[in-house]
């Protein structure tokens, strides 16, 4: 049976597609065989940021409406083994996501995967409340701004409210916060709200950081998830953050002010 | 007990009628369903006519429901009326409640200094009273918890965008950082305790405080709010 996981925040452009494409192939890299559904539906962007959207032929909707199997829908990935794409419809709406039919297509996804990860749409209209509503566990993607926490609570009180297992009074929802676009020295400079305020605010165990990166364009542009560039903060933050939520203790790291020396402030990079 | 009829608890709002024909009677009911017309909308009421000369007959019942009725309030009975009231009444399709428990005490307003927390002496209503709500998880953005006929206790922080409402009083062990509505059916005598105060805003039976206009120096306090004469007095616990 497979654990669903769902990458939401409320706010939208906070980098829940980033986050969905990179853990989802930080799942798959360890082994457990992986889905990543895009639920924004209309404004497709999963496939872009895995690099299949010359693959497509048929998507969620299709599926939905009995148009075509999974398996005809399915993308396997080609560079990780285990890690498959599924991809939405840009031609329609939200309403195409009927509640049975993501239902019955989520059940069939259950008994082949070992970890289901549904890109969450921005809002809280149907599109997020249907991708929140199968979570076993949810990723808050949270800027270390105002408006971002604000909307992060927001979700976070939908998901103790809509999702399945709130209806059913099942176990709740594992909760994990992701704090993305982090830069240690706005946050040192008291620009920018820091790990702590974004905890004290929403106290929602925190599973990582993600610096500020030019990396992050670079991987959207060529269609490869962040975590397999090597060279970037981000992606080794990501791949961090996915031990962290298999259960592995990680120090935080990009978290720190750099204390730049006159070298480095001549030669240094971002 | 049968499946048929079986036994129920309801907490049900009083409405003092002393004089229905007075039109000040209809303004100020009228004024105070506008502070919370949600709330009041289509809610049974149950009319405390002690003292009320009138309502002997059935028309003059059927006028006080109709003015109910613009109010969008459902009428279910009275309380405290004499024989001919009563009959009146049932002939109007209203039932007689028993008469409600003692009077609450009339409170010294709390002086500057902080006093200890007086327990409070509930409106007893004719119907089984509300036990306190307790909420243990953060009260999120967006969230509304209404303890009706009760108080309710927050043991974590109240997000900005949330709301908290009593009838009875509002006790946050945490940080309030949304709204805390005490009296919401207008109890004066209820409270707000809370535990770290960066509100949006305080109401106690109508009577509201803006984030603005809390004094600077208690941001950040533990505090109780309580109604004077008619305005909200923030202290220091």
């Amino acid at each position: 049976m497979a654990k669903v996981i769902t990458i939401t925040s409320g706010k939208g452009g906070v980098g829940k597609t980033t986050t969905s494409a990179a853990f989802a192939t930080g799942l798959a890299q360890r082994g457990h065989k992986t889905v990543v559904i895009d639920f924004d539906v209309g404004l497709r962007n999963l496939d872009l940021i895995m690099g299949v959207e010359r693959r497509v032929v048929f998507d969620f909707i299709n599926v939905i409406n009995g148009d075509a199997n999974l398996n005809q829908a399915l993308i396997r990935d080609k560079r990780v083994d285990k890690l498959y794409i599924f991809p939405t419809s840009q031609t329609r709406d939200k309403d195409a996501l009927k509640k049975d039919g993501v239902l019955r297509v989520m059940d069939e996804l259950r008994n082949t995967f070992d970890y289901i990860i549904c890109d969450s749409p921005a809002g809280i209209e149907h599109g997020a409340i249907t991708a929140l509503y199968h979570a076993d566990a949810a990723v808050i993607v949270t800027n270390p701004e105002v408006s971002s926490v604000r909307d992060s609570d927001r979700i976070l009180g939908m998901l103790a409210s809509k999702s399945r297992r709130a209806e059913r009074g099942e176990a709740p929802v594992e909760e994990y916060l992701l704090l993305t676009r982090y830069s240690p020295d706005r946050v040192e400079k008291g620009e920018m709200l820091s790990i702590s305020d974004v905890q004290e605010i929403l106290s929602v165990p925190l599973i990582g950081v993600i610096p500020e990166s030019e990396s992050v364009l670079k991987a959207s542009n060529t269609g490869t998830p962040v975590i397999l560039d090597q060279d970037s903060a981000a992606g080794r933050a990501y791949e961090d953050a996915v031990a962290r939520f298999m259960g592995e203790q990680r120090e935080m790291r990009f978290v720190r002010a750099e204390r730049r020396g006159f070298l480095r402030a001549l030669f240094g990079r971002a | 007990m049968s499946d048929l009829v079986r036994s129920g608890s309801f907490t049900v709002l009083i409405i003092r009628v002393e004089n229905p024909a007075d039109p000040e009677f209809e303004s100020r009911l009228a004024e105070h369903v506008s502070r919370n017309p949600g709330f009041f909308a289509n809610a049974p009421v149950v009319l405390d006519i002690k003292g009320c000369e009138a309502l002997a007959t059935v028309d003059e019942f059927e006028k006080l429901r109709a003015l109910l009725r613009r109010q969008y309030l459902i009428p279910i009975g009275i309380q405290n009326g004499n024989a001919t009231q009563v009959r009146a009444a049932a002939n109007a399709g209203m039932a007689s409640f028993a008469a409600a428990g003692p009077p609450r005490q009339a409170e010294s307003p709390p002086q500057a200094e902080p006093e200890p927390a007086a327990a409070p002496q509930a409106a007893a209503p004719p119907v089984a009273a509300g036990r306190t709500r307790v909420v243990t998880q953060p009260v999120r953005s967006g969230t509304q918890i209404y303890a009706k006929g009760g108080d309710v206790l927050v043991l974590a922080a109240v997000s900005p965008g949330a709301e908290v409402i009593a009838d009875g009083h509002v006790h946050i062990y945490g940080a309030l950082r949304g709204r805390a509505i005490a009296g919401a059916s207008g109890d004066r005598e209820a409270r707000i305790f809370v535990g770290k105060l960066e509100a949006e805003l305080l109401s106690v039976a109508g009577h509201y405080l803006v984030s603005e206009a809390i004094p600077t120096e208690l941001r950040g306090q533990p505090v109780q709010v309580a109604l004077v004469e008619d305005k909200l007095v923030v202290t220091r616990t």
